[in-house]
């Protein structure tokens, strides 16, 4: 059996809106996932059903309240609820990716290194970075013209893609991928399930949510439900 | 992983007359760490920095600083001799106001020479070569090195101010809204530099901004403050994308977009 990279057990997560009168939002409870090498675990569910809440969780991007969150980082599990700072950072830099539809445009960075960026922050030699980077690039289709320029200017798909290839470009061995085709037309769609499915196939451990149900059919090899918490009564 | 913070600031107090500039304020900082500290205006933010640099008297507590001959420090009972021999070589301060932290009567060249004099580097062609080399780092055309501060724009002089900052190499730069007062297009050069600096140097920061934006940018984790106190602290992102404590939602949801 592939090696387990995520454990996620009994998460729990309520939002607290002290702006709203201190309204509480519950919108995970007792959520447990386990994802190993080689798996990608598609998140299914209505809107509000709490994937996003998740795999943010995952990245420690959103602080749950209950439960743990078990990343196999350097061969070790390390629970990332509630682990410091650097450790999240160091996670994040060697074991954990995460695509979304947006990117996060840095002033006056180019796009050739906005997406080489993960892999140089891994340790890897400059020149390869730029070799992944370009490679990745061409195969989503990014003009070689563009590649000096920084993004902000680019369209919301261009955008997009650039965002794919930075987060492809580090070969992590966790991707978390948060709706990564939204909004491309059916070529590039097609060669975003490629690069899930080739990363995959390496042993890279996949969560993902994916509206579009051909998509989904493509790169999930196991579904979990997911359902919005009620509020307790 | 280096084991060791190399600046642990423990229980810090300062008040003016009744009001609590600083209350119980401690965290540690780590090597190539860039720490934010973030609130609104009078939340306590830069005194806490002025208090952490040795230019403003605590009430109590301990500022311990490991050197880079690896002694624990404590800058709150350290000599004034010693804390400032240590200022001059191992920290660094970048001020809001360039004016400030530049000497305005003496050349950009000598600006950023004036700390590695300070530190016994007396080859006057290796000052002008180093502060050449500067100038390049923080995109300053070399050919001004001769001239005034004054002559410079408000983006060059805080370019300026971070040259002499960097030009020793110190392990420690605080930095006090070093982006303050700039137009922003300015500002997005700073922030881009800065973020390469400080990544190629290795260099710890702690910078107090009330933008949360430059924060996002530059800062690895978050220290929010609300009249003296630390309400909420930790990763950059979490702070910003799940916030907790009531002022910092309230922060977060003042901006347009972060």
């Amino acid at each position: 059996m592939s090696q387990e990279m995520i454990r996620v057990e009994n998460l729990g997560k309520t939002f607290t809106l002290h702006l709203r009168g201190g309204i509480a939002l519950p919108v995970l409870r007792d959520t447990s996932l386990s994802v190993a090498a080689g798996e990608c675990v598609t998140l299914h569910g209505p809107s509000g059903a709490g994937k996003s809440t998740l795999l943010r969780s995952i990245y420690g991007n959103y602080r749950p309240q209950q439960g743990r969150i078990l990343i196999t980082h350097d061969g070790h599990p390390t629970d990332i609820v509630g682990a410091i700072p650097r450790v999240v950072l160091d996670i994040r830099r060697r074991t954990l990716g995460y695509v979304t539809q947006f990117l996060r445009v840095i002033p006056r960075v180019g796009t050739l290194d906005i997406v080489a960026e993960p892999l140089l922050a891994r340790g890897a030699p400059a020149e390869h970075a730029r070799t992944r980077a370009a490679e990745l690039l061409s195969r989503l289709q990014i003009p070689e013209k563009m590649w000096n320029l920084p993004p902000a200017t680019f369209s919301g798909g261009e955008q997009q893609r650039i965002n794919i290839a930075r987060g492809f470009c580090a070969d992590y061995p966790i991707l978390l991928l948060d709706e990564p085709t939204a909004s491309l037309d059916d070529r590039n769609r097609k060669i975003v399930i490629e690069l899930v499915d080739d990363a995959r196939r390496r042993g890279t451990a996949i969560v993902a949510i994916v509206h579009d149900a051909d998509t989904r059919a493509a790169i999930t090899t196991r579904l979990l439900p997911m359902e919005a918490v009620g509020v307790a009564a | 992983m280096i084991e060791m913070p190399l600046l642990s600031v423990e229980s810090l107090n300062k008040t003016f007359g009744r009001q609590v500039a600083c209350r119980d304020v401690s965290f540690e900082l780590w090597p190539g760490e860039v720490l934010g500290i973030v609130g609104e205006s009078g939340s306590g933010k830069s005194t806490l920095l002025n208090a952490i640099a040795g230019r403003l008297s605590v009430d109590s507590g301990k500022v311990l600083y490991r050197t880079a001959t690896g002694q624990i420090t404590d800058l709150i009972s350290a000599s004034d001799a010693q804390r400032r021999h240590l200022m001059r070589t191992e920290w660094g301060f970048v001020q809001q106001h360039a004016r400030d932290g530049l000497r305005m009567g003496f050349s950009a060249g000598a600006n950023i020479g004036e700390r590695l004099m300070a530190i016994g580097q007396k080859h006057y062609g290796n000052l002008r070569d180093t502060a050449l080399d500067w100038m390049q780092a923080v995109e300053i055309s070399p050919e001004r090195i001769d001239d005034l501060p004054r002559t410079f724009s408000g983006g060059m002089q805080q370019r300026l101010q971070i040259a002499r900052n960097l030009v020793t190499h110190p392990r420690i730069v605080l930095m006090d809204e070093p982006t303050g007062g700039l137009d922003v297009s300015v500002q997005a050069r700073l922030l881009d530099l800065l973020r390469r600096l400080v990544q190629e140097h290795n260099v710890a920061v702690i910078v107090v901004t009330h933008d949360l934006g430059v924060a996002r940018l530059l800062a690895h984790r978050l220290m929010v403050m609300r009249r003296g106190e630390v309400v909420e602290a930790g990763l950059t992102d979490q702070l910003l994308d799940d916030p907790q404590h009531a002022y910092t939602q309230l922060l977060v949801s003042s901006v347009l977009s972060v």
